[in-house]
């Protein structure tokens, strides 16, 4: 019995856009090693608003590196617009799912690219209805970690 | 390299020893009879029942009598502390513990708390060693019992139980050990140790599962734990495990005869284990005292990389191990034991342990050593935090 379905072990195992650019046009970081998962996105956006490439680097299990690689997938050609459409229900029914005790965690997808994409519209000077109320710095909800007492 | 099965988590648990099995089968089929029936099945069962508290007392430098069989050493546990606080309560109602024991202990004490108790909970130093002089700072008039682990389940600290038994018993109170993963690991001596109560469990000494003993020192006053038949001297009632307690027996009388080569073997590979993973992987930390350690305990941290990823890894090479990672626990809450030593938080995501055990060989760790050399390499490239950008 395997913890993860094969799709999420694919994307652990092979993820796909990991690292980094030099020049990247928007950054963006969630989580911090300390809570177990921290996931930094960079994004390569185009003169008509679509993201052309996309990587990552994360600090965590392998749901939230899964995630992370299906989440660059997702955003790579859409435009700044349609990424910030993305959330992480669809970040989870791309990967098929994860453990329940998984979910909150480690899918840190939708507020990383977010992030990015907030440091490409301050650097460009741009805004997006999809930003709107969005504070990068906003710490992680507490209550991500009220999960049941462990069983062993 | 081929891969292979590689075993590591003889600290979770043990497979059972052929011997064992082989002592447990006839019980099961030929030898059912129940101990408390007179004819000659049923003494038979008895018979073999006295035989296994013998090779267990043995092996602990007890008395027979002195063996109580039980389900498992969580309820060893449970027994000694709750029974001992509930019939001293006109003394008192506090309780002094460790952070750092099994959640056997710490849950207890919870439920104690419930009760209205008062727990105290001893620190360690760095190690994992308990600090004396705040566990005498700590005893009051009105506390009844010192509980305090043999050695860590996580990083294989062994605690000075004889100078802790001492203390106790200066002071007039009951003391008690939880010893699951110091039996068959250590030279146990409860004569020499002054201990009043101490737990054991088959399954880490290459014994079955369900299946454990409380010692309880000749004279020391405890209360029955379940109420029934006559079985464990009235205290335990309930049919006995008859094959189990046969094997945890023979397990144990293995265990005292192997004693002195199982040590030293395990300490050994250990050894080996730790020199080489310092050599061969950079930002790597030994968690845990060297000098006075489990002999078959490793506990390791892999510096910005999280563990579950790298138990992920090392399973898919076939390679077990466990991991002190939040991420890997039911609960999200990273070690207890791991917080009390002082490891970083953002450091015990990225912790294991490798236990070793009797059937564990050089060429399995070799082999494990290689397939971590490549996953944490592969984890580090993925990785948000490195050396060079710190956490």
């Amino acid at each position: 019995m395997a913890m993860y379905n094969d799709k999420v072990m694919d994307h652990f195992t092979n993820p796909h856009n990991v690292g980094e650019f030099d020049n990247p046009d928007g950054e963006g970081t969630y989580g911090s090693p300390v809570c177990g998962d921290m996931m930094k996105i960079s994004i390569l956006v185009d003169a008509n608003d679509v993201i052309t490439d996309a990587k990552f680097k994360t600090f965590g299990c392998g749901s939230a590196i899964a995630s992370s690689s299906v989440a660059t997938d997702m955003i790579i050609g859409k435009t700044v617009e349609e990424a910030l459409e993305v959330t992480n229900k669809m970040v989870l029914d791309e990967l098929g799912g994860l453990p329940p005790i998984k979910i909150h965690c480690s899918v840190l997808a939708d507020h990383a690219i977010k992030s990015a994409i907030y440091d490409y519209a301050q650097k460009h000077g741009k805004t997006y209805a999809g930003l709107e109320g969005f504070d990068p710095n906003a710490p992680e909800d507490e209550d991500e970690h009220a999960i049941p007492e462990e069983l062993n | 390299m081929e891969k292979r099965q590689v075993y590591l988590d003889y600290g979770a648990t043990t497979p059972v020893k052929k011997e064992v099995l082989d002592a447990m089968i006839p019980y099961f089929t030929e030898h059912f009879g129940n101990p408390s029936s007179l004819y000659t099945q049923g003494q038979e069962a008895k018979h073999a029942i006295d035989i296994a508290r013998e090779q267990v007392a043995a092996l602990i430098g007890a008395e027979p009598r002195e063996i109580f069989f039980t389900g498992t050493g969580s309820e060893a546990d449970n027994w000694a502390i709750i029974e001992t606080a509930l019939a001293n309560q006109k003394k008192g109602k506090h309780i002094i513990t460790s952070t750092i024991e099994h959640h056997a202990i710490l849950h207890t004490g919870d439920y104690l708390e419930t009760l209205g108790f008062e727990v105290t909970y001893i620190g360690v130093d760095s190690d994992g060693f308990i600090k004396l002089d705040e566990l005498e700072a700590a005893i009051r008039p009105d506390t009844t019992i010192i509980s305090i682990m043999y050695a860590n389940n996580e990083i294989g600290t062994i605690e000075p139980i004889e100078k802790i038994a001492a203390i106790a018993k200066k002071h007039g109170i009951a003391f008690h050990t939880d010893a699951v993963q110091a039996l068959g690991n250590l030279h146990i001596d409860v004569k020499k140790l002054g201990v009043d109560l101490l737990s054991m469990s088959a399954h880490k000494i290459y014994g079955p599962k369900g299946v454990g003993a409380l010692y309880i020192r000749k004279g020391y006053q405890l209360p029955t734990h379940i109420h029934g038949g006559g079985q464990e001297n009235r205290k335990r009632a309930g049919t006995e495990n008859l094959a189990g307690i046969v094997g945890f027996g023979k397990a144990a009388e293995l265990a005292r005869e192997n004693l002195v080569e199982h040590i030293e073997q395990e300490r050994h590979l250990r050894d080996y284990f730790i020199e080489q993973v310092l050599q061969q992987i950079d930002d790597v930390q030994v968690n845990g005292s060297l000098e006075s350690r489990l002999p078959g305990n490793v506990n390791i941290t892999f510096k910005y990389i999280e563990g579950e990823a790298l138990l992920l890894f090392l399973d898919m090479k076939g390679i077990a191990i466990s991991t002190g990672s939040a991420c890997s626990s039911a609960s999200l809450t990273p070690s207890h034991v791991l917080t009390a030593i002082g490891v970083p938080v953002e450091q015990i995501h990225g912790s294991i342990r490798v236990s070793i055990g009797d059937f564990t060989t050089k060429e399995d760790l070799d082999y494990t050593i290689e397939a971590l050399k490549e996953s944490v390499a592969k984890l580090r490239n993925i990785s948000s935090v490195s050396s060079s950008s710190g956490w």
